[in-house]
This record gives C-alpha cells, sequence and structure tokens, in this order.
C-alpha cells in the first residue's frame, strides 16, 4: 500500500486545481463531469498506462469516450510534463489544440471524442490491431454510464466479448448523471454490472475515488487471454466540491468568483 | 463488379499484409476465396456497420488499410457520423466498399437502393470516392487507389458482367475518359448507367448526331479540369447517374460549369424521389426514371431542338446595347 502509494505522480489534489483554475479562466462548464473522474485519470496515469512516449507505438492507449471531460486528460498531461503551463492555459482560447472535447491533434490524445457512443468502438479496432501484430499494447476507454444509452457502444461490446479481446478495458464512470437529468430517471441503466456480465466482460464495481482499489483491479486486468474487462466505477459528479456534487447545473455551468474561491477552498488549494 | 473487386483484393491481399477483410455479415459467394485464404485477415464483425467503421478506423490507425463490406446504403448512412468523426477527421486509410449503385437491388426496396451514397461522401473532404463503370475498370480502379493515404469509397456494381465498349478498363485517379467522341453534346455519366449512355450516343450516331461520352470514376479528387475543358465546347451537357440528381455527379458538373462561369447548360438526369408503395427490377426503376437508353435518346433530341442550342453561349455573338 505504501510502495503503491509512492508510486502516485498525479495528485488528485492537483489535478483538481488545474481543472477548477483552468474552468475559471475560460470560464466554461462540464466541470462536474471532469471533477468525477480524476481519482480514475490520476491512477490510470500514475500507475496503469505503460506509455513511455506519447508516439510509442507499442503504448497502452487510452480514450477518453467521455469527450466532454477532457480538461482532466489535459491536466494530467500538465502533471506530467507533456504539455506546459502556458499550453494548458490555452484551454478553451482561439487557435488552442485543448478544446472542452479532445483531439488527437494534441500529442497524447489517441482519438479524438465527444460524439458518445463511438470512442469503444475505435478501442475495439485498435485492440484488434495489437492482437494481429502481436504486440502487447492494452487499450483503456472512459466512458460515461450515460454513454451506455448509445445503441452503437452495445455493439462494441458484443463484439469484444465474442472475440474475447482480454486486452481491452473498460471503465464507466457511473456519476449517476446526465446532461438534464439523473441516469435513473431518463433511461435507467439499472443494473448496470449485470448488464456488462451478462454480455460477457469480466466485470468488476469500484469505489472510483479509491485509487488503490482501482489498481489492484486494473492490474489484475493485465491477463493475456480472456474476456474483455469492465471497471464500473461509482463515483460522484462533481466529486471534491460540496456545492457541485451530485448538482446537475455543474454539468453546464461556469463558476462566480466567489464559487471559485469557496471551490479552491474544499479542495485544500486556497490561500 | 463484386467479383473483380473481390478477385483483385486477393491479389493485392497476396503482396500486402496490411490489408484486412471486415464485413457486416454480407458477401455470401463473394468473400469466400479471401475468407479461406486470409482467415486471421477476414471479419465477420456481425449485422453493425458502425461498430465496423470504427474497428476500421482503430485498425487504420494501427497501420493496417481495413476494407469493410456492405451494401451501399448500409455502409454509408447508418455509420455516417463514425465515417465523419473516425477516418475523415482522424484522415486514416479506411475503406468503405458498398454495393447497388442507384436501383439494382429492384425489389429488394427503398432499404436497398444507393440512392444518395455519393453525395453525402462528396460533402466530407478527404474522401476519394470511386465509383468503377463496368467490371474490368473496377479491378484497375481498385489496384491505382487501394493504398491512398486518406479514406476511400467504392461504389460498385452489383452485377458482374458489365462491359462498357471503348473503355477498355482504363481507370486514373481524378481523370475522365472519353469513350464516344461528336460535337452536338456532351453527356457526361458515371457507374453502370455508363452503358445505356453508350447505347444512347450510338443511336444517335446512327441517326447522323455525333456525341462525346465522359466516363466519370473518380470524385474528390474529380476531374474539373478536363470536364470544363469539355464543356466548354458544348451548349449543353447532359450529366447521366443512378444516383439523386442532386448531390452527385451532377451537382459536380453543376459546380465546375457555374465556377467557370462556361457557357453551357447543365441539364441532370437522375433518380428524382424515393419511390414507395410500388417495387419492381432494376429494369423497371430505371425506366421510370428514364435510365434507359431510349429514354436517353429521347431527352436529347428534344433538347437539341430547342432554340439556341448550336453552339456554346459564351461563343455567341453578344447582343447590341
Amino acid at each position: 500500500m505504501v510502495f503503491l502509494m509512492a508510486e502516485i505522480t498525479i495528485p488528485p489534489r492537483q489535478l483538481r486545481t488545474h481543472i477548477l483554475d483552468q474552468s475559471k479562466r475560460a470560464n466554461v462548464g462540464h466541470i462536474g463531469s471532469a471533477l468525477s473522474i480524476v481519482e480514475i485519470i490520476s491512477v490510470l496515469y500514475s500507475r496503469i498506462l505503460r506509455i513511455p512516449h506519447p508516439r510509442d507505438a507499442t503504448r497502452d492507449r487510452f480514450i477518453l469516450s467521455k469527450g466532454h471531460a477532457a480538461l482532466a486528460q489535459y491536466s494530467a498531461f500538465c502533471l506530467k510534463g507533456w504539455i506546459s503551463q502556458d499550453t494548458l492555459n490555452t484551454y478553451c482560447a482561439n487557435g488552442t489544440r485543448l478544446g472542452v472535447h479532445p483531439d488527437n491533434a494534441l500529442e497524447g490524445i489517441d482519438f479524438s471524442t465527444g460524439s458518445l457512443g463511438h470512442g469503444l468502438a475505435y478501442g475495439a479496432g485498435s485492440a484488434l490491431a495489437a492482437r494481429l501484430r502481436k504486440s502487447p499494447w492494452n487499450v483503456y476507454v472512459l466512458i460515461s454510464d450515460a454513454e451506455c444509452n448509445e445503441g452503437s457502444l452495445w455493439e462494441t461490446v458484443m463484439f469484444a466479448a465474442h472475440h474475447r479481446l482480454s486486452n481491452l478495458i473498460v471503465i464507466v464512470d457511473e456519476n449517476q448523471q446526465q446532461a438534464l437529468g439523473y441516469t435513473r430517471d431518463i433511461l435507467s441503466l439499472h443494473p448496470l454490472a449485470e448488464r456488462w456480465r451478462a454480455f460477457g466482460w469480466d466485470t468488476v464495481e469500484v469505489d472510483g475515488h479509491d485509487m488503490d482499489e482501482m489498481a489492484r483491479v486494473m492490474t489484475a486486468f493485465r491477463k493475456t487471454s480472456g474476456p474483455p474487462h469492465a471497471l464500473i466505477a461509482h463515483t460522484t459528479f462533481g466529486k471534491g466540491v460540496s456545492f457541485m456534487e451530485g448538482r446537475l447545473e455543474w454539468h453546464y455551468l461556469p463558476m462566480s468568483d466567489d464559487q471559485y474561491q469557496q471551490a479552491l477552498k474544499e479542495t485544500g488549494e486556497a490561500p | 463488379m463484386r467479383q473483380a473487386f473481390a478477385r483483385a483484393l486477393l491479389e493485392l491481399a497476396a503482396n500486402d499484409d496490411r490489408i484486412l477483410l471486415l464485413t457486416a455479415d454480407l458477401g455470401f459467394m463473394v468473400w469466400e476465396p479471401f475468407a479461406h485464404t486470409y482467415p486471421q485477415r477476414f471479419l465477420n464483425v456481425g449485422v453493425a456497420e458502425q461498430n465496423m467503421i470504427a474497428l476500421a478506423t482503430g485498425l487504420a490507425d494501427s497501420g493496417f488499410i481495413p476494407f469493410t463490406y456492405s451494401i451501399a446504403t448500409f455502409a454509408t448512412l447508418r455509420p455516417y457520423e463514425f465515417i465523419r468523426n473516425g477516418p475523415i477527421h482522424h484522415r486514416l486509410p479506411v475503406r468503405i466498399v458498398g454495393v447497388g449503385q442507384g436501383h439494382e437491388y429492384g425489389y429488394a426496396g427503398p432499404t436497398h437502393h444507393g440512392l444518395e451514397d455519393v453525395g453525402v461522401m462528396r460533402l466530407q473532404p478527404g474522401i476519394t470516392i470511386i465509383a468503377p463503370a463496368d467490371t474490368e475498370q473496377t479491378g484497375n480502379a481498385l489496384k491505382a487507389t487501394y493504398d491512398l493515404p486518406g479514406p476511400v469509397y467504392y461504389r460498385l456494381g452489383k452485377n458482374d458482367h458489365v462491359s462498357l465498349s471503348g473503355l477498355n478498363g482504363r481507370f486514373t485517379l481524378a481523370r475522365a475518359e472519353v469513350i464516344r467522341e461528336g460535337d452536338a453534346l456532351l453527356w457526361v455519366t458515371m457507374g453502370a448507367v455508363a452503358v445505356e449512355v453508350a447505347r444512347a450516343a450510338d443511336t444517335l450516331t446512327r441517326k447522323g448526331i455525333s456525341s462525346t461520352v465522359l466516363v466519370v470514376s473518380s470524385l474528390n479528387p474529380g476531374p474539373e479540369e478536363e470536364l470544363a475543358e469539355f464543356a466548354g465546347r458544348f451548349p449543353f451537357v447532359i450529366s447521366v447517374e443512378a444516383h439523386y440528381a442532386v448531390g452527385g455527379l451532377g451537382s459536380f458538373v453543376s459546380e465546375v460549369i457555374a465556377e467557370r462561369g462556361l457557357g453551357c447548360r447543365v441539364i441532370r438526369r437522375g433518380i428524382s424521389s424515393m419511390v414507395s408503395g410500388t417495387s419492381g427490377d432494376q429494369n423497371y426503376y430505371d425506366a421510370l426514371f428514364g435510365l434507359t437508353a431510349e429514354s436517353l435518346v429521347e431527352l436529347a433530341t428534344r433538347e437539341l431542338q430547342q432554340p439556341g442550342q448550336g453552339r456554346p453561349s459564351r461563343l455567341r455573338t453578344p447582343s447590341p446595347g
């Protein structure tokens, strides 16, 4: 445990600070969606993804299929030193490579996303390529729970199970919210984990803010054969900022000055 | 054309192991040789065209040249957004092979009719569109384009025994092929319906009216300069395609002529509506939309009788004042 903790190179607290700073500076929303995946992004880029360099041909792939949370990924890039603070500061500025949704023109972004229900299928193609090339890379795809509304997603879910793409790992950010409401009210996904299991995936439910637990499960996923893997990560939308947690409006709203100061205080960065 | 395409792909695959073949559960009696020769490189993904295109996108991004296959409507329309956000946006060598030009699927009904596939593909920048006119050209077109760096859409005819006299299998990307030469009018056509256009031109020749027939087999890029050069010599051009008259070849011809200010009138002969309520074979539909040699002869004869059709309008003497 101590050893694992020492491996964290992307502290969630700093990720949250970047997310809040950049959202405030650019005056844009999608803050709650980015905050819910902070620990997932942290554990992936600290402990799981084997990426010696973003252009390495045999690197693990990571697709942020819920592209609207790209700010969390950009913040991780900054903490990893893949992009500078100056580049991060171009978030949503004219001419930036860092839009609300990720574009693969930015080194480190494997696939441009923003349209839900697409990233997993691309990821399955990439996982299939690894198998055909007898190359060791794994493909990680982070999707939102409401993304499971998309019919196209289930085409890939069936395909990956049928072809036993054991190098394909999906992480479902199960924050129970979508654009206009709570998933249970709009289009129920219950029982989500059972559905993935029924489709033939090796499915594990975890606390999506417990990095040790996620690291343990995802390390165990690194097998050479068997079905694809699903990590159902139970998360809190807007995690870490009390007035955002579980609140629908933070899918959209930018912060006022007072809200920004309050958020920084709660995430431990206020003076 | 499918068999010719399949044979050519099999040949290419022998020398290029980047080639993969994905089908959305179609291609009975077409893909068996490929599947048997390269079982590791053949994948039936099931009836799931969106997944097929996105899988191909991931494969192409890892260095493969994946061919995806279905009936034209299923290959292009169902996964259209995945094509747009995948191989178009990422500029990847995904190959989309759609079969069925116009009403070739006849009584299978409108779900199977390729009415707007060229139009929707032409809207997307960077995707090359190949629509062979006959069997022999199909193999040559594939060999000339299979390893282009960007995405390609192949619009194949369903009939395996199409022969367009005068074409002799010629294919050059972004070039048109001249299969008849004459000075009364200009035909521009695309796909297997070119056979009807050639028949119409031959009938007119026998009546003493000679015409030029240009066969366009690629768009995005298309033969802009060549078309403009020919169009400038004629009072009017008739575009003929087994596709909606909007969005495909007729639109391409109109754009080239309008943008260059050529004084050449464009008459677009194509499919004008989606038929519902009645059905029939390909001949039934082609007769309905005037895509037969007889109907084309009638059209050309009528247009030639219009006053002022003797020479290109830009060459006419301007009226005084």
